[in-house]
């Protein structure tokens, strides 16, 4: 059984805490929200796109210590980021929220939400800005669910 | 005055352990846990008598319809009602609260308009909902105080000759508040309105009387009073369960068929289309034996002194509010960290072993009154202990830790 501090790890209590490019945009290309019915997470995200490249991006909602601080860490590596490669990256933290694969070391910081995997419960905690985000950069949909 | 050691063993799961510690269930509002007499009635009408009931003439159709009805008129004797013809069997409170509005609910017009609280569970306020959109009626809100309770002044102001219904929970399964809900029978039924009194929260909290309250509907849960899910029972005044029209349609429900007309059964099996959940009414019957065996006024006082200890624990935690403050209150209380999100609350404390629930408890509306999304809440029933209080408290308290 894992402890809590697995979960809970100084990473994600500083990144809820202190969430990085928190805040609303005047002038974004595309405005995201993200909801999670179960629990009433929300979030909405707030990108501009240059030359194929996340160029800009910030995020407001409230929501658990997980899903806020996933967001904050998202926009963090996504900044700059060209298109695909962000959607390569979304896969990847898919696959270590949801398998049981080895953790990637590329990850970085992001690895310290590899936590949730213990707790199935939280998941969606944890993806929801992702989810929110490859939606958007996959196709036109308005408003992201979990669900 | 302590829950008895005897009190506890009658519930099997409360001797395990989760995560390594003891199990510590506060999470009864969602669904309470279940006696050893229910398991073993179901265990043993699935063991030695299942069979369809009323059709057969075999033995073990006439065990299991003799069980089956014996449920019934166990219910009806325990909430004292009339007649057995006034309890109909569902899936549960939603089922029983969704068989009024879309039946009785064929009976209004536009302009007519039917009264739901702001602190109502989702399923006593998005069937009326429906039936308002599909039938052009207003749905009018009673509005709560900032202590979550119904003002009653407002409730009186807003009644008026065009209230058809008026639907109430008996106890809100998130503040915990029980409503005057004799009073405002009265006051409804003296503009003509007709009253559904939601009973999921209160019946495994206090003894019902429906004739003595005077209610038209009172709405039931199986799982929320020591019997299984995916059973509940509908009250129903005769008078009005006759002149509805049927909910669903099929066997069971039928005197006879051809293929020019369907002459539909009496009360209360007009109501209870195909083959029923035989062994869920046999726990059900089982769990009213149970808490026919209970002495409700030594458990109101047990159950309100828990809940002072726990509110007064709670408040000692600094940083926690409580949400609400109903002078009357049951089995709930929920509360709230200015920091702390209502999920990570539940996360940790189960791991010490703690079930609370955490979020909007399907009712949004009162989130959206008190403006908050989530809300941790510990619901408790007679079988909880000042310990269970105490682990909680302290696991609370980790929670601080962490998020320090
Ligand atoms: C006040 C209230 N009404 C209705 C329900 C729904 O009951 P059931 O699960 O039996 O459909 C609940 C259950 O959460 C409840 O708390």
């Amino acid at each position: 059984m894992t402890d809590l501090t697995d979960l809970y790890k100084q990473v994600i209590l500083d990144h809820n805490k202190n969430p990085r490019n928190f805040g609303r945009m005047k002038k974004a290309d595309k405005v995201i929200e993200g909801f999670n019915p179960l629990c009433g997470d929300k979030i909405t995200l707030y990108v501009c796109l240059k030359k194929n490249t996340l160029s800009k991006i910030s995020f407001i909602g409230t929501g658990c210590a997980i899903s806020i601080a996933s967001s904050s860490l998202m926009t963090e590596k996504v900044l700059g980021m060209k298109i695909d490669e962000s959607i390569l990256f979304f896969n990847k933290i898919h696959k270590m929220l949801t398998s049981n694969d080895p953790i990637n070391d590329d990850l970085g910081k992001l690895n310290s939400l590899a936590g949730v995997r213990e707790y199935p419960t939280r998941i969606k905690c944890a993806s929801l800005a992702w989810h929110a985000l490859n939606q958007t950069l996959t196709s036109k949909d308005k408003v992201i669910s979990t669900e | 005055m302590n829950s008895s050691s005897q009190t506890r063993k009658d519930f099997p799961i409360l001797e395990r352990n989760i995560n390594n510690k003891p199990l510590v269930y506060l999470d009864n509002a969602a669904s309470t846990q279940r006696p050893l007499s229910v398991i073993n009635a179901v265990s043993n009408y699935e063991m030695n008598y299942h069979s369809n009931v009323h059709r057969g003439v075999h033995k073990l159709s006439e065990l299991s319809t003799n069980a089956f009805e014996s449920s019934r008129n166990k219910i009806k004797n325990y909430i004292n009602a009339e007649s057995e013809r006034e309890i109909i069997f569902t899936r549960g409170a939603t089922e029983s609260i969704n068989i009024v509005a879309s039946s009785f609910g064929q009976s209004f017009k536009s302009g007519d308009e039917i009264m739901v609280s702001q602190m109502e569970h989702h399923s006593n306020i998005v069937p009326w909902q429906n039936i308002c959109k599909k039938n052009n009626l207003k749905l009018i809100m009673i509005p709560i105080s900032k202590d979550g309770e119904i003002i009653l002044d407002e409730f009186a102001k807003l009644l008026n000759s065009n209230t058809k219904l008026v639907a109430i929970t008996h106890v809100s399964n998130a503040l915990g508040t029980i409503n005057p809900i004799k009073k405002m029978i009265h006051q409804a039924h003296e503009k003509g309105a007709v009253v559904i009194i939601d009973g999921a929260q209160a019946m495994s909290h206090m003894k019902i009387d429906v004739t003595e309250l005077d209610c038209d509907f009172y709405a039931m849960s199986g799982h929320k009073m020591f019997a299984p899910t995916g059973i509940g029972a509908l009250y129903g005044k005769e008078k009005l369960l006759d002149g509805m029209p049927p909910y669903q349609f099929g066997g069971e429900m039928i005197l006879s068929v051809n293929f020019k007309e369907t002459i539909y059964n009496e009360l209360p099996y007009k109501f209870e289309a195909g083959t029923p959940n035989i062994s869920g009414v046999i726990g059900l019957g089982a769990a009213i034996d149970y808490l026919n065996n209970l002495n409700f006024d030594d458990i109101k006082k047990y159950e309100l002194n828990l809940l002072n200890y726990l509110s007064e624990k709670l408040l000692q935690i600094s940083g926690l509010k409580i949400i609400g403050k109903p002078k009357n209150r049951s089995g709930v209380i929920s509360f709230m960290f200015d920091n702390i999100h209502a999920h990570d609350i539940g996360t940790i404390v189960d791991k010490e072993g703690v079930a609370i629930r955490t979020g909007h408890h399907c009712a949004q509306p009162i989130m959206d009154f008190y403006e908050v999304s989530a809300t941790a809440r510990a619901s408790i029933a007679h079988y909880n202990t000042k310990n269970d209080i105490d682990v909680l408290i302290e696991a609370l308290n980790k929670v601080k830790e962490i998020f320090s």
